[in-house]
Parts: C-alpha cells; structure tokens; sequence
C-alpha cells in the first residue's frame, strides 16, 4: 500500500502539491469536465439551425421518402450533438460510451421485429376487419 | 495522503485508450467507469433505463400507427394555430422545440460556470433553465387544453384513428412529467448553489455527505437527456 502511494508520488510530484493547495475533497472534483464556452455557443446555434430545417420539412410539406429522411437525418445530428458536446460524452472514456450508447442501438431490432408484427396485424385487419361494401 | 491519492478518480497514470482500454477498463477486477464518480455513472446508467421507457412508448406508437387501418390525424393541422389571422401549421410546437433547447443550451453553460466555482452565474443560469422548462410545461399545458377542448379522448377523436389520442397523452405526458421533476430538480440545486454549499463543503441535510460542484453536471446529464426525448418525440411524433 505505502510502496505503491510513494510510487504515485515521486512520479507526480505536482499532484501531490495540487492535493495540499484545494481544501479537503474538493480536489477530486475542482477540474471536472472543462471546456471553452464559444463551443456550447456554437452547438447552441446548430440546434436553433437543425431544429428550424426539421420545421421546415413540415412547412413546405416535403412528402415521402424525401421528407423521412430529412426528418431522420436533422434528428441524428440533433441528438448526436446533444450527446456528444451538452453531455459531455465525447470526452468521457470509451468503457462509459460503449455501456450506454450501444444498449439503445439494439432498440432497433426491436423496432425491426414490431415492423414485421405490425404488417401482419395490418394485413389480418384489412383481410377480415374491412367493412363490407 | 495515501488514500487520498489512490482513491482520486479523475488523476491516476495514462491509461490505454481505444478497445484495448475498454477491455482494461471492463476487465480490471475494480471499478469499470474509471474517471467517472459513482454519481455521474449513477445518472447515465438511470438515463440509459429511461431510454428504454421512452422507446417502448415510441414503438407502441409505431406499431398502433403502423397497424391501424383508418387514416391517421395530420399532426401538421392538429397543432396548428391562428396567429394574427394567419393559420401557421405546427407553430406551436415548432416554439416548444425552441424553448427546450435554448434551456439546454443555459443548463450547459451553468455546468461549465460551475465548474470555475462561479456560484453566482451558476445558479442564475440554472434558474433560467428552470424557468424555459417551466415555459415549456405551461405551453403543453395549453395544448392538451385546446386538444381536449376540440373532443380529443384517449379512446377517440373527431379526426381519425382512435389510438392518435392515447399515443399523444401516454408519450407527452410522460415527457411533460420529466420536464416537471427536472424543474423542481434545478430550483432544488440552484438553491444550494445560491447558498454556496459546495464552496463551503456544507453537509446535505438528508445524506450528510458533503456536495460538489459535479452535481450541476449530473442535473445537466438528466436536463439534457428530456431535450433529447424531445428532439425524438419532436421528429416521431408530430413531423412523421
């Protein structure tokens, strides 16, 4: 234990000073996730601009696959941002990244498997539900 | 001092980045979230269980829409509004949107004045990101005001499939109700930001353990995370 303590400390030995200058435990947490704030100014300013072209879409009533896409593409980026830069996820280690991001993704098989059950059930309604004529 | 340093999150030797990190990290016998508090870990870990909620949501929703076999409301007229004599499709909620991420912009320079130990631009920030989410709650409030006003029921509504309305209420009261406790979540937090706890190390009066400034961050985590759901609400339920 104390090897390993004297070890850490010849080898920072600024680390040790940082210890003594901020009172008690505020030192684990004075630095935290620090970064200019032009950058959240500017993410700010994507999301006013993306979240104006996804309105957009509906205003000038883009239809089918063109306004779909649209849609998908301005909520990706959308989100992205907000994860990434507000969230501070492109900063963090790949093991936190991982943990989170890749469970939701799997949503998709989901989404995938309620597609197929969905057609089906649409198909049945209209084959015996229909109104007669 | 021994303890401090080896128990100190945020400075310990380089560690290896890119998979071969994940694998030290995950398979290290000890903590997995390295440079991350339990806190923070805690708020994502919460976060990515409510994703989980709100996909559900979404996915009854797509699969009511999907299965359905009468037409389904124009979200584009439904949330229209008459503005001055002019008749703006979805202006209401396109305002909303608006709302939202201006708070999630003054939340994330909060988080960034808190970390400089500014204590009063902090709270001030905060307070306005509590009072654009209040805005916003107020302008759903008005919503579901003037669509059960005009017969929208969770069982019916004058214009199409019946499960328009239950997919509406489920998905945006839901949301609504997260936006509320995020409120009530910053005022509480702004409030000992105000007083200064974390300059002075107060203890909390119902865990004793002493605050920090991370705790604005962790409140950004959740805040951010509703104006996400949003922007997929935003673009699932009323742009589709």
């Amino acid at each position: 234990m104390t090897n390993v303590a004297v070890h850490l400390e010849t080898q920072h030995p600024s680390l040790h000073a940082h210890v003594h200058d901020v009172p008690a435990s505020g030192a684990t947490h004075a630095e935290g996730q620090q970064h200019p704030i032009k950058l959240y100014l500017v993410v700010w300013g994507w999301l006013f601009v993306l979240s104006a072209c996804s309105y957009l879409v509906d205003y000038f009533h883009f239809q089918g696959y063109l306004r779909w896409s649209l849609i998908l593409l301005f909520m990706v980026l959308k989100a992205g941002l907000i994860v990434a830069v507000f969230m501070h996820m492109a900063w963090e280690r790949l093991a936190l990244s991982y943990a989170i991001l890749l469970p939701p993704v799997l949503v998709l098989v989901f989404v995938a498997i309620m597609v197929f059950e969905s057609d089906y059930t649409h198909l049945i309604r209209v084959l015996f539900f229909a109104p007669a004529t | 001092m021994a303890e401090t340093l080896l128990t100190n999150p945020g400075e310990s030797p380089a560690r290896a980045a890119g998979l071969r990190g994940i694998a030290d990290d995950w398979s290290s016998d000890q903590r997995a979230f390295k440079n991350v508090s339990w806190g923070k870990a805690m708020m994502w870990i919460f976060l990515l269980s409510d994703t989980f909620i709100f996909s559900c949501f979404l996915l009854s929703y797509m699969t009511a829409r999907m299965s359905t076999t009468v037409p389904w409301p124009n979200p584009s007229e439904v949330f229209a509004l008459e503005i001055a004599g002019h008749h703006i499709p979805l202006i209401l909620i396109a305002i909303m949107t608006f709302v939202l991420i201006s708070s999630s912009g003054t939340m994330a320079m909060a988080v960034n004045f808190g970390y400089r130990r500014d204590r009063v631009k902090t709270a001030v920030l905060m307070l306005v990101t509590a009072a654009l989410g209040a805005t916003f709650v107020g302008m759903q409030a008005f919503e579901w005001t003037k669509l059960i006003m005009e017969g929208v029921r969770p069982w019916e509504n004058p214009w199409g499939a019946a499960q328009f309305g239950s997919s509406f209420f489920m998905i945006t009261g839901f949301h609504g109700t997260h936006v509320t406790f995020g409120v009530i979540f910053l005022v509480a937090i702004a409030r000992k930001v105000w007083r200064g706890d974390f300059d002075v190390e107060r203890r909390g009066f119902f865990t004793s353990r002493k605050g920090h400034y991370e705790i604005v961050e962790i409140m950004g985590l959740y805040w951010h995370f509703v104006d996400l759901v949003w922007v997929f609400i935003f673009a699932f339920f009323y742009l589709w």
